[in-house]
């Protein structure tokens, strides 16, 4: 590469969400005709670091140059006019609108103050066609698009703002392989144009098919760049892995070996194309993990076993006996007696504008009533003792649940259903967003459920904890459960190798546990 | 987050009593201090027992309809079909008394039936096939007015209410106290009660505040939608059987004059047009306040065109103060 | 090439809309006693047209996923005003049209400047205007009267060369002048990539709340437009709560059979001129085959119920349950 000005660069480029460190010094250079991918596990800060390029947020401190003079974006338009242009995971289309109509949204071609049909159409056109998807008609809706095809469109609408640094999320998570190829080639050849991409993507071999430079982000910020193929899969989880940790867990309690048939066992689970043959059980006692890269079907999996999702083919057994769980209300009933410690606490687990008192007994009411009739001293009894057990820190029972810290919410939403007395705990990320000692709290709490003989499923996005609270670690990738972790083979280097998919990982894990 | 210290606790004790007066509630009872005070200046006998007891008795009507209206808004749905709910439960109770003694006696119970009937429409709508509430209860309403046409020919119905009808609407049980007021506090006392001390209000809170919560916490969020529209819809005809008997007979668009009424003492109340949040006595305090409003425009000699426009402004300006949703977008 | 299949799919609602009112005009022209006469049509576009307009206001809103349950009111106040100023010299007259339709954006543009700049639900909030309004024309009108200028009135009622509905022609004007414009501006894509996504449209930088507010105030000067011509078609004005309440009904009833999701993002003002037609033509069946007109009500309350029922048929592909709740 030439020692002339790199076409972006940043440094020094920090963010912090309230108490959370996001981006820490990171430093970063692109070069026009690269490719350049970004690597990281869950949290390591790749999405703030694309935000801040695209303009979606602004950096707390840190610099950014574009053809060496400094630039900030206050906005993705900003960002946009800059060279700038992101594809984003989440689908940021219109539905209803025409494939052209989203194509040029943020800029139409105008003729006498109206939207030039005509011509948005040919810029569609060849928009598409530079993305490789020429057969997708301009006029076709969105809505009526498979996802595949959708993200296509994606590639194109941010093609057609005539990017000079072109961003792409996990473009491909989405596409068929058919797609996949086509969108390479498109890649390589807008690299041939001079165009940089950053590509960030889970699929180590994506990144070695495409990129040629790499760098790894940790922590928030970047470990080391390198040119792609110089280092072996293997060397590249090794600089993933170091994240800080200064959680302590409870002790593990070996399991034991028992004739009694699973408490919850499922049989080739599968969900529209978001879960596919799905199987596991989980006994009495034990605390399973559901680990791998965001977003590979665990959520889905645990609203599949809460009855929530409909057309859910496979088979559910609770202690051998199949049931059929149509809905939340028959999971919790007693002979399933299951719990899902909700995905978001504000707006699935709360219901933040009521009291702390009415939201812990909101999933257990039928205990505290007899006729329909609340009993405001059993209640009460309840109340109490679960604000005991979880230490709850109120000012009452009569302030809202909104009031609380986030931890205390966090907490109230576990008690709200431990009132139930589950027999199957599944929780979904449920330290996310919360304060370390409520988490070690969390931790403590979920043993003792354990050892009480509660089953758990526990989704975490942090590897960390996956290691210290389970039993059994389940590593998810595209919608199936890709390897079973347990005991001593849960390791950081495990979980990150089978998150990414990367083959050779098992080899020498041992030496990375020791190290 | 910092924990709450112990300075702090005695501060939110007092915090606590505060929220406990909802300040919607408390202004819209100082709204009523004040109209009966801007009255008392035309006319003396705005203070009077007997006249404070007429006002009662009149906000009773409303009172009833506004009850089934709150419990719907509560959980962040409408009712639009109210008017002819009312309608045709007066005019059902009093067609029932053509026929005979039986038909008497069961007046009453066969015109809330026919509004429980509309509400089931309206909640296997809302919950079921999820449409949004305001365009099933439009669509009920107008084949509740559509079935009514037909049945009277368009014109006024010659049947009449019956006697019990006007005596729980007319009568006194109590000397000096209107039947009215008597079935308001009952039907009102029934309200709190269910609201407050049952599963079911636990529930309409919870699924105004969020249905995807409330599911998740293992309600049958339909369910309770349905059994809801059901009480609105009865409620409604309740109050329709309650003017009848008020005036004799149904008439034509006898509820068209309560939508706008009902749901504005519902909102001036204090309870969330959004859903999730209010309290009875707010609504008790709307009806009144509305009931009040209106008999001092009368009483100022303001006619029908100037209180719709004064109705519309009140409601839009109270709106404003407490029913905005949130700024974030 | 097959574009026109993609044209299809993008306007399903329209023409669907578009055969359902052809197939129920011929049901009702056919079986009318007169026939298919100049007159027969004239008079089903003098009648169609009212609803059109108001019609046309509706589906402005609900585009955007909001809705006006003023509309019915606006139409009945602009026809009080009408009443009062669009009479005399043809300056004054003319002077008056143009009072009216300002009044009609007023209107709207008061709903929109309280549902987005005020936050409010615009459910409630245009029922509470709509008092407003209804009071206003009551004042304007306590009783039924006034006048209009009858030249025009006739004129604009009557017939062209001897058979095309000059209320047809008007109809197809604005919707040329107002609809075509609007639907094609960066506001009228902002309107409906709102009604569709409000997050996506934001997430591209959208104006959504300008867009928003001139649907709102867009629909009060259709709906004024239609309080105009029931001016010229009555020759009075009159604040009549049921007839008010009545078109408010049936503009959400045409939009619906237009092809108009009441989710937003979808239809076109074009699909709902047609539902208003077409919704005129079922309801006026009753007619023609001698059926007691008390039943009309009812028969259009029941087409109304199942048309707004019909977009249940989507939660049979919804597979996640959550999604009920969005």
């Amino acid at each position: 590469m030439s020692r002339a000005v790199p076409l972006f660069r940043m440094e020094g480029v920090s963010k912090r969400y309230g108490g959370v460190r996001a981006l820490d010094g990171a430093e970063l250079t692109v070069n026009a005709g690269q490719i350049h991918g970004i690597l990281g596990e869950n949290g390591a800060g790749k999405s703030t670091l694309i935000k801040i390029m695209s303009g979606v947020v602004e950096p707390d401190a840190g610099r950014m140059m574009l053809d060496g003079k400094e630039i900030s974006f206050a906005s993705p338009a900003a960002a946009n006019d800059a060279g700038i242009v992101c594809v984003f995971q989440e689908l940021s289309l219109i539905p209803h609108l025409s494939v052209a109509d989203n194509i040029v949204i943020s800029n139409p071609p105008k003729r006498f103050g109206m939207i030039d049909r005509r011509k948005q159409r040919a810029i569609a056109k060849e928009a598409l066609a530079r993305a490789g998807a020429a057969d997708i008609h301009p006029q076709a809706l969105v809505k009526d698009l498979p996802l595949s095809r959708r993200q296509m469109v994606e590639i194109a609408k941010a093609l057609a703002r005539k990017p000079r640094i072109l961003i792409l999320d996990e473009a491909t998570s989405a596409l068929t392989a058919s797609d996949v190829s086509k969108v390479f080639s498109v890649l390589k050849r807008l690299r041939e144009e001079g165009l940089a991409l950053l590509y960030i993507s889970h699929r180590m071999h994506e990144i070695a098919e495409l990129a040629d430079m790499c760098t790894v982000f940790r922590n928030g910020s970047n470990v080391a760049s390198f040119a792609t193929g110089t280092k072996s899969g293997n060397e590249i989880v090794e600089m993933m892995i170091g994240r800080e940790y200064s959680n302590v867990f409870p002790a593990k309690t070996p399991p034991v070996l028992s004739e009694k048939p699973p408490v919850v066992e499922c049989r080739h689970l599968a969900w529209t194309d978001q879960l596919r043959d799905i199987s596991f059980s989980v006994r009495a006692g034990e605390v399973i993990g559901l680990g791998g890269l965001d977003g590979q079907g665990q959520r889905e999996l645990l609203l599949a076993l809460f009855g929530v999702l409909r057309g859910v083919s496979g088979q559910v057994l609770i202690e051998g006996q199949p049931v059929g769980i149509g809905s939340p209300r028959q999971a919790k009933r007693g002979e399933i007696g299951m719990a899902l410690i909700p995905e978001d606490r504000k707006t699935e687990g709360l219901l933040l504008p009521m009291s702390v008192r009415d939201n812990l007994s909101f999933a257990a009411l039928d205990r505290v009533s007899r006729g329909g009739i609340i009993d405001g001293t059993a209640e009460k009894s309840h109340i109490d003792e679960m604000i005991r057990l979880l230490a709850i820190k109120t000012a009452g029972t009569d302030i809202p649940a909104g009031a609380l810290s986030g931890g205390n919410q966090q907490k109230i939403v576990i008690a709200k259903w431990l009132m139930n007395r589950p027999r199957i705990i599944l929780l979904n990320d449920p330290t996310r967003g919360i304060d370390v000692g409520t988490k070690q709290e969390i931790y403590q709490l979920l043993r003792k459920l354990a050892d009480e003989g509660a089953a758990i499923v526990f989704y975490s996005t942090d590897y960390d904890e996956l290691i210290g609270c389970c039993d059994r670690v389940l590593v998810m990738y595209d919608g199936g459960i890709h390897r079973e972790l347990a005991g001593e083979e849960i390791t950081e280097h495990a979980l990150i190798a089978s998150a990414l998919n990367v083959e050779e990982a098992s080899v020498d894990r041992t030496r990375v546990a020791g190290a | 987050m910092s924990e709450i210290s112990s300075s702090g606790r005695q501060r939110s004790n007092r915090q606590a009593l505060w929220r406990r007066i909802d300040p919607a509630v408390a202004t819209a009872f100082g709204c009523i201090v004040l109209l009966l005070l801007v009255g008392s200046i035309y006319s003396p006998n705005f203070l009077h027992l007997d006249y404070l007891l007429l006002q009662l008795k009149v906000a009773s009507f409303l009172g009833v309809i506004a009850t089934g209206a709150m419990l719907v808004i509560l959980l962040g749905q409408i009712d639009l079909s109210s008017p002819w709910t009312i309608t045709t439960g007066a005019m059902m109770a009093c067609a029932a008394a053509a026929y005979g003694p039986v038909g008497v006696a069961l007046a009453i119970p066969f015109g809330i039936l026919c509004g429980v009937a509309i509400g089931i429409v309206n909640g296997i709508g809302v919950a079921y096939l999820r449409i949004p509430a305001m365009i099933v209860t439009l669509a009920t309403n107008a084949v509740a007015q559509g079935l009514m046409v037909v049945y009277t020919g368009g014109f006024s119905p010659q049947d009449e209410a019956t006697e019990a009808m006007r005596y729980i609407a007319t009568g006194f049980l109590i000397p000096g106290v209107p039947n009215a007021v008597l079935v308001w506090a009952v039907v009102g006392a029934g309200a709190v009660f269910l609201l407050t001390r049952t599963t079911f209000g636990r529930a309409v809170y919870g699924i105004g505040n969020s249905e995807r919560a409330a599911y998740l916490s293992g309600i049958d969020t339909r369910h309770i939608l349905v059994i809801a529209f059901a009480i609105a819809g009865g409620l409604a005809a309740f109050g329709g059987v309650l003017l009848a008997g008020y005036s004799s007979k149904a008439a034509q668009s006898m509820g068209d004059v309560y939508l706008l009424p009902a749901i504005a003492a519902v909102v001036l109340g204090g309870t969330s047009i959004l859903g999730g949040r209010g309290s009875y006595l707010g609504t008790v305090a709307g009806a009144i306040l509305i009931t009040l409003l209106q008999s001092i425009l009368s009483v100022m000699q303001i006619p029908e065109a100037g209180r719709q426009v004064i109705y519309g402004v009140v409601i839009v300006i109270m709106l404003l103060l407490y029913g905005r949703a949130p700024a974030s977008r | 090439m097959k574009d026109w299949k993609y044209w299809v799919a993008e306007q399903r609602g329209t023409l669907f809309a578009f055969v359902t009112f052809v197939v129920m005009f011929t049901i009702y022209v056919s079986n009318h006693p007169a026939g298919f006469t100049a007159n027969v049509v004239q008079t089903a576009a003098n009648k169609g047209v009212l609803l059109a307009f108001v019609a046309m206001a509706q589906a402005l809103v609900v585009i955007t996923a909001g809705i006006d349950l003023s509309v019915g009111m606006i139409f009945i106040l602009t026809n009080c005003l009408a009443s009062w100023i669009v009479v005399g010299t043809p300056l004054e007259t003319a002077l008056g049209i143009v009072g009216v339709l300002l009044a009609g954006l007023a209107c709207g543009a008061v709903n929109g400047l309280i549902v987005i700049y005020g936050r409010l639900q615009p459910i409630v909030t245009t029922i509470a205007t709509g008092a407003i309004f209804f009071g206003i024309a009551l004042l304007l009108r306590p009783f039924p009267g006034g006048g209009v200028n009858e030249d025009l009135a006739d004129f604009l009622t009557g017939k062209i060369w001897g058979v095309v509905p000059v209320s047809l022609l008007v109809l197809v004007a604005v919707v040329l002048l107002v609809w075509v414009p609007f639907s094609r501006s960066v506001m009228g894509r902002a309107a409906y990539a709102t009604g569709s996504s409000e997050a996506a449209a934001y997430m591209s930088g959208m104006p959504i709340r300008r867009a928003k507010f001139l649907t709102y105030t867009l629909a009060g000067l259709l709906a004024g437009i239609g309080g105009l011509f029931l001016t010229f078609f009555t020759y009075t004005g009159e604040a009549a709560l049921a007839s008010g309440n009545a078109y408010t009904l049936f503009s959400i009833a045409a939009v619906v059979l237009g092809g108009v999701s009441l989710y937003g993002g979808t239809g076109s003002a074009i699909g709902a001129v047609f539902g208003a037609l077409a919704f005129r033509a079922i309801g006026d069946l009753l007619f023609v085959f001698d059926l007691d007109p008390l039943w009309q009500p009812l028969f259009q309350g029941v087409v109304l119920l199942i048309a707004v029922s019909l977009g249940a048929f989507a939660l049979l592909r919804v597979r996640n349950k959550l999604d009920w709740f969005t």
